[in-house]
């Protein structure tokens, strides 16, 4: 029937240009790479520029600065501190809350009455905003009435009561408990989902064998969870890296700049020191230790090799 | 070997052994779960007796466990108190249309990107897999820069979209997976029928992928929904600032008033809560599937 009533040529050729068009990706992918371009890419750009501008307390551009921003973020006093802090931060909380998720997702896996429900109040603090959460602490730890001062009085552990975050000393401490509270969630639940796909069999063959359960853990289950524990370490490791909220809350990366991480430190330095230039200077700085772990998460987990899955 | 060291004879008293041992063992997991899940809620706990404490007994020096009595119409009142309401719309605005944008752009990106193998294709999972992972703290100067450029710091739409081009892999990966799931041959079925690419997508892909679309919907909402950092440095005024920030406001104040703070905050956690749960099983897969699959 198409055959034989062919359409005016100048409208079919109209017809079949469009219609190439929508059988190309074109029309499916470009909504959502704009929307990349201008709010992920664009940003990256606009970090790099500012940091080579010489920009005022107000927000004037004045003129190009070079690496005069650089320098005078280097020549800052407190960057070194924050820097160190910075790495004594990931690493502390990373390695704590790995940790703890290997117990957790061991205990998830296992099968008892009320497992159900213990998944799902681990879901909470996942769930919850960190702000809110961090807020929690906060008031728990408050110096004169928070709760935590009270129990410890009762206790007989301490004579008065500690005001926690008072001095880096006392609040580093909680900053590091808090995000590791927030963090075990997602590692527990990665964990979890990479022992579940460990084949029942094994375990049934290493029980025949004889072996004992730490054996059984430590060579068979933990090589077969290294994946999962890879994927858990480095997105764990960029979430702390960036980790705003928690320190906000709790310190304001305060007393001073004693709790402030390079995080933290640059937020401060264009909005509390209207240092706007070496702020971007250090985003930067930043970013660029985030592309690694990327890099590093990319080529480990052969992303490229997806393809053909 | 084992045989001769099991004999047949004593099961009975040997089997009660071994249930006994299991039992015990699942009592002691039982209470390690139970011991492990309080931990977990215990910062909400707290957060829950201090929203139901009366105004007078909140500054108690040293506090006291509990409140003598629980102050229900906290939850009442905290509405007139300072612009909760306010807060929670601008809320209920950014997140909703930031999880509009996102389905908008993630389920033909995704529908192409699972049904068909092209030049640039591993580019385009790059850049998305980029995204993931460079959270918008990391480039919050660079946003607020640009936001300036545009003129649309203070505004619904900068938040929005920022919420919307952060948190889209999410639902990209999800969706992808499940449009992958669908047989070719069921589409090709209906494309016979005479039904066009879009409306196969939208009258029979589309409908086949419910959970995923579920899914994508509640986690973009709950991450748009708690987002900070960019809300906090884009926002300066109490008409378009969401509640994360709105409540940050509220410390700073002399005395600050935590019983509305906790009954607010929640306010904004419970029915989140309750939407992760409800998506629980897909999480992982949605936040890692850059590598696992």
């Amino acid at each position: 029937m198409n055959t034989t009533t062919p359409a005016p040529p100048a409208k079919r050729r109209k017809k079949s240009l469009i219609r190439r068009f929508l059988a190309g990706p074109l029309p499916w992918i470009t909504p959502m790479l704009l929307l990349i371009l201008a709010i992920v890419l664009w940003p990256v750009y606009e970090m790099g520029r500012t940091s080579v501008l010489e920009i005022s307390g107000s927000g004037v551009t004045k003129g190009f600065a070079g690496l005069e921003n650089y320098r005078e973020l280097f020549d800052n006093p407190n960057l070194l501190g924050a820097i160190s802090r910075t790495f004594f931060w990931v690493i502390t909380v990373v390695a704590i809350t790995i940790f703890i998720s290997l117990f957790l997702a061991q205990l998830l896996n296992a099968k008892f009455p009320g497992r159900r429900f213990v998944r799902y109040a681990l879901i909470v603090p996942w769930a919850a905003s960190v702000i809110m959460t961090a807020t929690s602490f906060r008031w728990m730890l408050d110096g004169y009435y928070g709760i935590l001062n009270r129990i410890l009085l009762d206790l007989g552990l301490v004579e008065e009561a500690i005001d926690w975050m008072g001095s880096a000393e006392t609040s580093l401490p909680w900053l590091i408990i808090v995000a590791v509270f927030v963090s075990l969630p997602f590692t527990t639940f990665v964990i979890l989902a990479g022992l579940q796909t460990v084949p029942g069999e094994v375990y049934e063959a290493a029980k025949v064998d004889g072996a004992s359960a730490r054996k059984t853990y430590f060579s068979i289950t933990f090589p077969l969870l290294r994946t999962s524990l890879f994927i858990a370490t480095v997105i764990n490791l960029i979430n702390v890296f960036n980790q705003f909220p928690i320190i906000w809350v709790m310190t304001g990366g305060g007393p001073g700049y004693t709790t402030d991480t390079t995080t933290t430190l640059m937020y401060k330095l264009a909005f509390r020191s209207q240092e706007i230039g070496q702020s971007a200077a250090l985003s930067v700085v930043n970013f660029g230790i985030i592309l690694i772990f990327v890099l590093i998460y990319i080529r480990a987990t052969g992303f490229g090799k997806r393809e053909d899955r | 070997m084992s045989i001769s060291e099991k004999p047949a004879a004593n099961t009975s008293s040997s089997r009660a052994k071994a249930k006994n041992r299991e039992l015990s063992k699942k009592g002691l997991l039982t209470i390690t779960g139970f011991a492990v899940a309080t931990l977990f809620l215990l910062p909400y706990i707290r957060m829950m007796f201090t929203a139901l404490t009366p105004k007078d007994e909140l500054y108690q020096i040293p506090a006291d466990y509990f409140p003598t009595r629980l102050e229900w119409s906290n939850f009442v009142t905290v509405w007139e108190s300072a612009p909760i309401l306010q807060y929670l719309i601008n809320t209920l605005i950014i997140a909703s249309a930031a999880t509009v944008v996102v389905l908008l752009v993630s389920v033909p990106a995704a529908y192409y990107l699972a049904r068909f193998r092209f030049r640039t294709r591993n580019l385009i999972l790059l850049l998305v897999l980029a995204t993931q992972m460079f959270a918008p703290t990391s480039m919050v100067i660079g946003i607020y820069r640009e936001m300036v450029a545009l003129g649309l710091v203070n505004t619904y739409l900068a938040l929005v979209l920022v919420n919307a081009g952060f948190y889209l892999a999410f639902s990209v990966w999800i969706l992808s997976g499940f449009f992958a799931s669908i047989p070719y041959e069921v589409e090709e079925a209906a494309m016979i029928d005479g039904c066009s690419k879009v409306s196969v997508l939208w009258r029979i892909t589309l409908p086949l992928s419910l959970p995923g679309l579920i899914t994508a919907t509640i986690f973009t909402f709950i991450t748009a929904w708690n987002e900070f950092v960019v809300a906090l440095t884009l926002t300066s005024s109490i008409e378009i600032r969401p509640l994360t920030v709105g409540i940050t406001g509220f410390i700073g104040l002399y005395e600050v008033q935590w019983h509305y703070v906790f009954a607010t905050s929640l306010i904004a956690i419970v029915p989140v809560v309750f939407l992760f749960i409800a998506i629980e099983k897909w999480l992982i897969s949605g936040l890692t599937a850059g590598s696992i699959k």
